[in-house]
Formats: structure tokens, sequence, C-alpha cells
């Protein structure tokens, strides 16, 4: 600690070359965060749903409807506890690129399956499930649009023709931050009124008595329609939601080559700057060997003044991801919710920094370190 | 009067290492610039060259999608039978009304299920859409349990080599043969008849129609026909306009992310840029001094170690097209969010591309260069010289 000092004069030398590379080794750092944090919160998000809970939907393709007469079939499965079912609505509020998740459930039974992950205040939910037309509706999405508790709002339906106008009567807030807080959700049977021809449950939700006993409903469940005209296809929620997340194509790779090339390009620049610095200083190097510095103490100088830049641009470079993405509910449209730079992250990072304070001062501080003082002394830039 | 640009070439020369480390970083920002571009731009590419400008698409008024989309055997009739509407070689009109639905299906590397466009076409819809052509074996057998795969996905789904049979829909298909269309997103689908595959999907009726005009200039007066048409309840679309409209929101996200990671990173290459230009101006105190007295205007001195900075990002421009290159042609996968179902494309580099990552280095070295240059024009040359 008695050589800080030492650093410090080093560093504030060249304050504008210190500042420039602290802050792209900063700013390299908060972009790595950002692009892990993409692939993190899609891994959460192929995590939430319960291994209690399992969907049952059409095995020829997802847009199938399954007949309703499924629904006391599968209550009477062994191992079921409680049924409830939904249908995608797809509505368009406004304009297309304002997207958002909009359902149809059978309002009790599904607000009864989700009662423990959604937040949902006693009288609104009251007031939801009395009024026909009435909609709950996501806090992150209330405040996206800036709707208020009562308001009507009208949603074009793209697959379910016509405008629908629902008047929001609840709003929840999700218990698991990777729970969608940007979704609709209204009553099924508001579809039912005006298509009853057609319209069916678009998949089933099952609530069983034992998680373990999963593998043994799944069978059941499938097994007693497969000859049937709508065969079905069911597993855990979560394996469901995890089956949407790969939909996006190989992003973790992606993201990662990305977050390679960034950290490689940024350690140039961190190692052109302390090699600078060095060139810079032989003189002084050979006037430090003369007055007795030992090689071994020059060669941790060089070291620590890499370490002080990597380090200190890995605080704020991290930091400021941390601090921005989660206070500020970012969650890109909806599509991440619960975007979040998670511990492991940091971690991740702060080993970056580590290793990119060894690789750009490795060189530096050898050449310091076994530069001879005659030579030094004779160097001319 | 100029610096020789010698001049600059030899003092970049003279710093190897530090010069390459700065080139190289810009060469990393622009490979990945480039790169970013292809992915947003060969899934716009596959989505823009599924339509033709000749052909007019027609769904069930609101539907934003063909899966969403809904319309009867007799309205698809009255439409067959426009008269702006093209006759194929056999005299009857070129519409062809389609199923279409996205089925599950086992991929080739195992894991779970992937969903798969399946598209029920009429006779006529190999001279509607005419950049469809079989790459191997036949077209599908009217009236037999036949399907030609998409050449982009055949690759991906278990059964799908020519002569295999492919299940879905609680049938075995026979696969007639695989077929390509120009790297556009039916390449990623699965056609059989229509009317083998309507009754077992969606029931007694079609998602879309998609009709050949006699000519482009012909769509407007086409969509008035039909959007006013009581009996239809339809919207029709220019086939081009409507694929290429479509996934929106995958196209405004691919493009953020183009600009906000290279943005970023672009700063992080200038910062590096700075430092080593002032570095330069620095340990060449006495150079530009000399240059300053032999009567160089601060003008040259600004303008030489603008254009040295410049060239370096350039090189370094250059260099991460290099590195970039190889990419164009592979091919990767996501969703298709309009179908919900897998769209296949590959990575698609362009001249333009390639041209916008060296403007773009270029920016990165003007941007790196200014303020060290103007130091160097503006340093006072009695002190210098000393």
């Amino acid at each position: 600690m008695r050589f800080f000092p030492l650093i410090w004069a080093n560093l504030t030398r060249h304050k504008r070359r210190t500042i420039l590379t602290t802050a792209s080794v900063a700013l390299a750092l908060f972009l790595f965060a950002s692009l892990r944090s993409v692939v993190t919160t899609l891994d959460a998000g192929a995590r939430v749903g319960s291994e209690s809970r399992m969907i049952v939907q059409s095995a020829k393709a997802i847009v199938f409807f399954l007949p309703m007469s499924y629904k006391e079939r599968l209550a009477a499965v062994p191992g079921v506890a409680a049924v409830t079912w939904a249908d995608w609505f797809g509505g368009v509020y406004q304009d297309p690129k304002n997207f958002f998740a909009s359902f149809a459930a059978d309002a009790e039974s599904y607000l009864e399956m989700y009662r423990s992950d959604l937040e949902l205040p006693a009288d609104q939910r009251a007031t939801f499930l009395r009024e026909r037309t009435a909609c709950i509706v996501g806090q992150h999405l209330l405040d996206k649009f800036g709707w208020r508790l009562g308001q009507d709002i009208t949603l074009r339906g793209t697959i379910f023709e016509g405008d629908w106008t629902f008047t929001i009567r609840g709003v929840y807030r999700a218990v698991d931050p990777a729970f969608s807080e940007d979704a609709l959700v209204f009553h099924y049977s508001l579809i039912y009124e005006r298509y009853p021809q057609w319209v069916n449950p678009g998949w089933y939700v099952l609530q069983l008595r034992d998680p373990s006993h999963a593998s043994q409903v799944a069978a059941a469940v499938d097994s007693m329609f497969k000859n049937s005209a709508d065969p079905t296809k069911t597993g855990t929620e979560r394996a469901f939601n995890a089956g949407f997340v790969t939909m996006w194509g190989n992003v973790s790779f992606l993201m990662n080559s990305i977050g390679m090339a960034v950290v490689f390009a940024i350690l140039l620049v961190a190692a052109n700057s302390m090699m600078l610095s060095a060139r810079e200083r032989t003189n002084e190097v050979g006037i430090l060997k003369t007055v007795g510095f030992t090689d071994r103490l020059l060669f941790g100088l060089v070291m620590a003044e890499a370490s002080i830049i990597a380090l200190g641009g890995a605080v704020l470079g991290l930091g400021a991801a941390k601090a921005l993405y989660r206070p500020s509910g970012f969650s890109a449209m909806g599509f991440l919710p619960g975007f979040d730079v998670t511990l492991g992250t940091l971690a991740l990072g702060c080993g970056i920094a580590v290793l990119l304070a060894l690789a750009s001062g490795l060189v530096p501080a050898l050449s310091a370190a076994r530069l001879s003082a005659v030579q030094a002394l004779r160097h001319v830039e | 009067m100029k610096i020789p640009l010698i001049y600059n070439l030899r003092s970049l020369l003279r710093r190897p290492v530090s010069s390459a480390m700065t080139a190289v970083g810009v060469a990393l920002v622009v490979a990945v610039f480039i790169a970013m571009l292809a992915l947003a731009n060969g899934f716009k590419m596959a989505l823009v060259r599924t339509g033709s400008p000749d052909n007019v698409l027609v769904l069930r008024k609101g539907a934003d999608s063909e899966l969403s989309s809904g319309i009867s055997r007799a309205n698809a009739a009255i439409m067959a039978a426009l008269p702006q509407i093209a006759t194929g070689s056999d005299g009857r009109p070129l519409a062809s009304p389609e199923v279409f639905v996205p089925m599950s299906l086992e991929p080739a590397t195992g894991g779970s299920d992937q969903l798969v466009v399946t598209r029920g076409v009429s006779a006529q819809a190999f001279e509607v859409r005419q950049n469809v052509r079989i790459a191997e074996g036949r077209r599908f057998a009217q009236g037999r349990d036949e399907v030609i795969i998409g050449s982009a996905i055949a690759s991906r789904l278990a059964h799908s080599a020519v002569g295999d049979t492919i299940h879905f829909a609680g049938r075995g298909w026979l696969v007639a043969g695989h077929f390509s269309s120009g790297g556009s997103a039916f390449e990623s689908e699965i056609w059989g008849e229509n009317e083998q595959l309507m009754p077992i999907l969606r029931g007694e009726f079609f998602q879309v129609v998609a009709v050949r005009l006699r000519s482009a200039a012909l769509f407007d007066e086409v969509k008035r026909v039909l959007e006013d048409d009581r009996r239809l309840q339809v919207d029709a679309r220019r086939e081009s306009e409507f694929y290429s409209s479509q996934n929106g929101v995958l196209r405004l996200i691919l493009n953020f992310l183009a600009v906000f990671i290279t943005g970023i990173m672009a700063i992080g290459a200038v910062f590096g840029a700075v430092n080593t230009m002032y570095a330069a101006v620095a340990s060449r105190t006495g150079e530009i001094a000399v240059l300053l007295t032999l009567g160089f205007k601060p003008r040259s001195v600004l303008a030489s170690f603008l254009t040295e900075a410049t060239f370096l990002a350039l090189v370094g421009g250059f260099l991460g097209c290099l590195v970039a290159l190889p990419i164009n042609g592979i091919v990767t996968s996501t969703t298709n969010w309009s179908s919900f179902s897998t769209i296949a494309f590959s990575f698609l580099v362009t001249p333009r591309i390639l041209l916008d990552g060296i403007i773009f280095s270029v920016v990165m070295g003007v941007l790196g260069g200014y303020f060290p240059a103007r130091r160097a024009a503006r340093m006072p040359v009695v002190q210098a010289i000393r």
C-alpha cells in the first residue's frame, strides 16, 4: 500500500487515457452483462411454471381446439385435482406493434389454479368474476399503456373477428418476476357467446395432487384420447414454457459469441493503452531500478495499475447494468419478463475483469521487470 | 501543401503492435456489425422473397396472419372467377385456395417437436408461386397421400428424405420431393394437396386464397372488387407486401440489437483509437514541430493525422469484412411468430452491408482521430521543438 501514491500518480498522469480505457472496459462489461442477462432471463422463463401443473394441448398442433367434453374426462383422471382451460386470443390494441399476450380463460377455475402465482385484490377478483365483459391485466401492462382501473379498452380480434371491448376490473402482480405481467385475461364465455359453433378450449391446465405422478397422468391422458379425432399431448407446465423459449432459436449461442467478440475487442483497447503507458515510461523504469526498486516490485506496480483500470471499469459497467434494468422495469416489450442481471452474471463479469487485467498488464509488466537499468536509461523515444 | 501519405504509413508501421491492436479492435466491431445486419437481412429477405407483386393473397377480414384466416369453399370459387385473374396453360384460373396449419413434427436431431407450416395447395399453386422449383424427386400426385418438403426445413426433420414416409395428423405421407423457392419462407414449409389435407386439418374451409393477376397493375382494381363484395368479407393484400410486413416485432428486435450492440462496441473502439492517436501525437511532438517549421500548414497536419486514423480504421474495416464474410449462407432458424412455426433462413451478407461496414469503420476512424489531430495541428512550434 506504500506504493499506492506512485500507482495513482501513474494513473493520473494521462487522465484522459485512463478515463477512456476505464470507460471502454465499463462499456464492454455493461454490454456483456446485458447480453448474458438475455440468456439467463430466457432460462428463468423456461423454469417458470409449476411442476405440479400440466398442460394438455392438441397433439396435431397448438392451433387446434380440444373438445369441451374433455373437461369432465380430464377431471376424472386419477391424480388430477383441478381442471381449467384457456384460449389464445391474440387481440391487437390499436396497432400490431403494441403486442402483448391476451387470453380467454374460464375465469373462476383459472384464477383458482393460479391463486398462488397471481396477486389480485379480493374485491377486484370478485368484480371481475361478476362482470361478463371484465378483464384483468398485469401491472406492467397497465403502466405501459397508462390505463387505469375501470377503463374500457378495445382490442381487435385477429383469430376471433371483430372489436372486443373489455373493462379493466383487476390488476394483478406476478409473484415470480419471470411470470409475465404483460398479459390480459378475460372471460372465455364472452367468446363463446359470439362463436358458440366454433370456439373450444385451446389448452387445458391440470392441477396434480402429487407432482411426482406427472408422467403417469400424462400417459393416462394421452392414451385416453389417442384414437379419437383430437389426440392430446400432455406435459408439465414448465416443459410447455421451456418449449416456447426454444422457439426463439439458438439465442444463447448468438449472445455468447457476440459477448466474446466484445470482450476481446476491449481487451485489445485495454492492452494497447497499458503498452502505450509502459513504452513512455521506459526511462523512468530505468531510474526506479537504479534507485533500488526490484524487478518483482516493478512487475507488481504495472499489474496493479492494469487491475485498477479493469476492476474500476467492471464496477462501473456491471453496476450500471444492475442499477439500470431491474429498477426501470425493462422487459423488451414484454418478451423478457423479469429481465435482471443475476449474481452469477456479475461474478462472471468480475472474472472477465480479472482476466482482462492479467492479459492487458502481463506484457508491459514483464518487460518492465526484465528491462536492464542501463538499457532503459539509454532508451530514446 | 499536403503531407505525403507515405509519412503516415511509415508512422503506423513504426508502432506495429499498437497499430495492429487498434485495427483489430475496429475489425471486431465491424465484423459483429456485419453479422448482426446479415442476420436481420437474411430474416427479412426470407419473408420478402416469399411474395410476388403479381399475386394477391386474400384473407378473412381482420385476420393478420394466414393462421387466423378462414375462407369458405363457396367464396374461394367466387374469387377464382374474377376476370382479372391470369389463366394457366390448361386454361384454368391461376388461383390456389390453401389450407395452412403448423404441425408438430419430430426434428432430425431429437429434442422437442418443431412446429412446421403445412400448406395444402391446389394444382395451380406452382404457376401462382412461380419461384417454387422441385429440387429433388417430383411433385406430389393428385389424390394421393403425398407431400413435398421445403429444402431449408427438410434437413431439420426426421423421416424427410425423398421416398421416406413422414407422419403427421394421424397419417403417414410419402415424401415425393424437396422443393426450393429462392431462399423464401416457403422453403420452411411442407406442401401437399389442399383436398387431401383439408378434411383432416381444420375442417371445411380454406385459410387463404392466392391468385395470380394478369398484370401487377390490376391490384387496386381487384382489391376494390373483392373488398366491396358483401358476400366475401375479406381483405386483399398484395402478396409481396403481406409477407414482408410480417414479424414486425421480431425484426424490430433484431435491428435494435444490431444498433445497441454495435453502438456500444463502437464507442469502446473509438476510445481505443483516441488513445492510440493521442499517444502517436505525443511521441511525435518533435516531428510535428519540424513539419510546422518546414512550412506545412496546421490544416495539413490536421488532415494528415486524420488520414492516419481513418486509414487505420479502414484497414480494420476491411479486415472485419473478411472475418464476417464466411457467415454468409449459414443457415439458422427462429420462429415465425405470425404462424408460430419454425422458419429457417440464412445469414445474408450483401455488398450494401459490407459497404455499410466500411463506412462505419471510417466514421470510427474520423471520430477517434479528430481530437488528437487537432491537438497536433495546434501545437505551439517553439515549445514543441525544444
